[in-house]
């Protein structure tokens, strides 16, 4: 009876087991499997040649995916900082209760909603070097104009990306931020706390678990964007905006290596999930640290 | 330290007013508390004097300079909430320390203080827990402390004792009727507890739906109400109300309801006459009547008694009346009989009457 009842809610817990199962393993373990392989894709999986980890160690020592690579992490991790900078900036600038407040907000999340491709296109046309709206403005203005796609392009594509995921992490941090303790901050005020004292010491804090898992998964859709990209600058000039997603993608279709493009994949999905690991250990860390201060002081008393 | 001046101050929430104009001084240093019963705009009062509020009407004056304009930390205020507002991703010493912390004090003064107040209210043991580990009564010893750390010139206080057990509340009032002695500040307190209100207060100010009833030193409000509102707020058990009717019996004024007629003395007697035959409402607190078998009936009342609720020295007898129900405080030994008619007398001095109508004081 008893091991009955313990059993019982894995017994309910089951079939989403199983979905999850068919839909998530499945599939990773195909992946998994063909980067074992040398495999075209005029071939059925059956046909490749088994190659064990081969694609690992050539990706390994193959200068062109350290600079794919590269080119992902600086994309990540500058693109994703701007953005946490202007979203929470933004978030706490227009949490107040003005009228048109509303209007303004829903005008800030316009960009999310828009197909990448078309963001794409949009800023292909605004960055064009002679008919784009930027250099006509700078050129109007007397100034010198700016090799956008060209020299500056991974610095442009973090532009539009910026622009256009800048509006995610305002609205949950401004979620956050309305639903923080009113009263916490009226007692800061009444303690003394500036603006400026209220956000370093009471908002930001107590808003860090939001923004640590915002900012993740920024940081894991930042590594897999593609189609803004393509359709800006096809990964020119040369490699510097090639992102790994858009590497997996021509080594699949151009140079027909499904499994290299696997094992690629597999590297990515491996950095994901140690950043993934990190940032919860980290917080792990910290609260681990916290209490064990607070035993030792209670030990004291 | 100011002397504290709100000038028919009014809060509208969108078209519904909660205060409408109250006028209130503060003397320097005084210890003034609020009571009313719930809803009746003491906290909303509370928080305009903070600043946390904004002023819809009227102006409140520090030292005779208007602040409604000046934000809370520029009134030099320190204030327990009623809800408690703890930072809680702060320890306890941190959230005791934080506007000490802000004017950046020195390490070894900050840590004093806390250590000190923290002592005062029983946390020493808990100043490394965050607010959410700790009991509701712990965490309103913290809202507390937090307040007693600063160094303000006023000090609110929401209710901050409401969750204390009743040892605890005891030594908690002790130590602020102390400190109000010790330190010249000023204080303005809210509470529900008639003994808070009585024992820490040079001056009560009872509140009814936005208006102030009446303020003054607890003995003018418990021994001259203006109104039947005050009356029955202030006292526990609170007073006894019997319809009655003034009537002049040649030389002397009476009042009389059904099966009852008592005489009235002096001033309130020659009051009286001026309103020969009004509607009155009597009231006669539980404590100013005693059992009394001999008491003639021009002072004495005849109840019946129903339940007898022994609360130690006193027992608080509820009776009936013709004229309705009367509680009595008398000593726990007096004999009497449940169910029974008896006599009781009335303190003829201790009569206070009412105005049907207006409810007001006579
Ligand atoms: N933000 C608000 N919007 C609208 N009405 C409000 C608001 N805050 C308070 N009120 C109303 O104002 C009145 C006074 O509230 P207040 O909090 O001052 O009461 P209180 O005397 O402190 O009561 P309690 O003893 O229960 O704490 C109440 O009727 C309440 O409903
Ligand atoms: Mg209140």
């Amino acid at each position: 009876m008893n091991s009955a009842n313990r059993l019982t809610p894995y017994l309910f817990m089951a079939p989403a087991i199983v979905i999850m199962g068919i839909a998530l393993i499945y599939p990773l373990g195909y992946m998994m499997y063909g980067s074992l392989l040398d495999w075209n894709p005029s071939q059925s999986i059956e046909e490749a040649e088994f190659v064990g980890l081969k694609n690992y160690i050539t990706l390994w020592g193959d200068p062109n995916f350290h600079e794919s690579l590269a080119v992902t992490l600086i994309f990540a991790f500058v693109g994703v900082s701007i953005e946490l900078v202007l979203g929470v900036g933004l978030a706490l600038l227009l949490d107040r209760n003005l009228r048109g407040m509303t209007l303004l907000r829903t005008m800030f999340i316009l960009p999310m909603m828009i197909a990448p491709v078309v963001v794409g296109l949009m800023w292909r046309y605004m960055f064009h070097p002679t008919v784009g709206t930027f250099n006509r403005t700078l050129e109007a203005l007397g100034l010198p104009t700016v090799d956008w796609l060209g020299q500056n392009a991974l610095l442009s594509v973090i532009i539009a990306d910026v622009w256009q995921w800048t509006p995610f992490i305002f609205i949950l941090s401004l979620a956050a931020l309305q639903s923080l303790p009113r009263s916490a901050l009226e007692a800061a005020r009444i303690d003394g706390a500036t603006a400026w004292q209220q956000i370093i010491h009471i908002k930001l804090p107590l808003m860090m678990p939001v923004l640590i898992v915002t900012g993740l998964l920024r940081l894991i859709d930042a590594f897999k964007v593609l189609e803004v990209i393509l359709v800006l600058t096809e990964g020119g000039p040369g490699l510097s905006t090639e992102i790994l997603a858009l590497r997996i993608s021509r080594t699949a279709t151009e140079f027909r290596e499904l499994g290299v493009a696997a094992a690629m994949s597999n590297y990515l999905l491996i950095l994901l999930m140690l950043l993934t690991a990190a940032m919860f250990t980290l917080s792990r860390i910290q609260e681990i640290r916290a209490n064990r201060v607070r035993a030792a002081a209670e030990e004291d008393s | 330290m100011p002397e504290i001046h709100l000038s028919q101050l009014v809060k509208r929430y969108g078209k519904t007013e909660v205060l409408h104009g109250i006028e209130l001084s503060m003397a320097e240093n005084e210890f003034t508390v609020l009571v009313g019963p719930s809803g009746c705009g003491k906290s909303t009062t509370l928080r305009m004097i903070a600043g946390l509020e904004s002023v819809s009407d009227g102006e409140i004056y520090f030292d005779g300079k208007p602040v409604s304009h000046l934000e809370p930390k520029d009134r030099d205020l320190a204030m327990v909430f009623q809800d408690y507002a703890l930072y809680p991703h702060m320890n306890v010493a941190r959230n005791m320390s934080f506007a000490l912390r802000l004017e950046k004090r020195p390490k070894d003064e900050i840590d004093r203080k806390v250590r000190e107040v923290a002592a005062t209210l029983g946390l020493s043991d808990y100043l490394e827990r965050k607010p959410g580990e700790l009991s509701g009564g712990q965490r309103q010893r913290v809202a507390m402390g937090r307040a007693l750390t600063r160094d303000a010139s006023t000090f609110l206080f929401d209710e901050p004792l409401s969750n204390l057990d009743a040892k605890l509340r005891g030594q908690m009032r002790a130590e602020l009727a102390l400190m109000s002695q010790r330190v010249q500040k000023n204080m303005i307190y809210v509470t529900h507890d008639q003994i808070e209100a009585m024992t820490l207060a040079d001056r009560i100010v009872v509140m009814h739906g936005g208006y102030i009833q009446q303020e003054g030193t607890p003995e003018e409000l418990f021994k001259r109400p203006i109104n039947r509102f005050v009356a029955g707020f202030l006292g526990t058990p609170p007073m006894n109300f019997l319809g009655a009717n003034i009537e002049q019996r040649g030389d002397e004024a009476f009042v009389a309801g059904d099966g009852f007629a008592l005489r009235l003395e002096g001033a309130q007697a020659d009051a009286a006459k001026k309103h020969s035959a009004r509607e009155v409402t009597v009231g006669v607190r539980p404590s100013d009547i005693d059992y009394a078998p001999d008491a003639p009936s021009d002072r004495a009342l005849t109840l019946q008694p129903l339940v007898s609720e022994y609360i130690g020295a006193q027992s608080v007898l509820l009776c009936e009346n013709k004229a309705g129900n009367v509680t009595v405080e008398v000593k726990s030994e007096t004999p009497v009989a449940l169910g029974e008619p008896l006599t009781f007398a009335v303190n003829p001095e201790r009569i206070h009457l009412f105005d049907r109508q207006s409810e007001a004081a006579l």
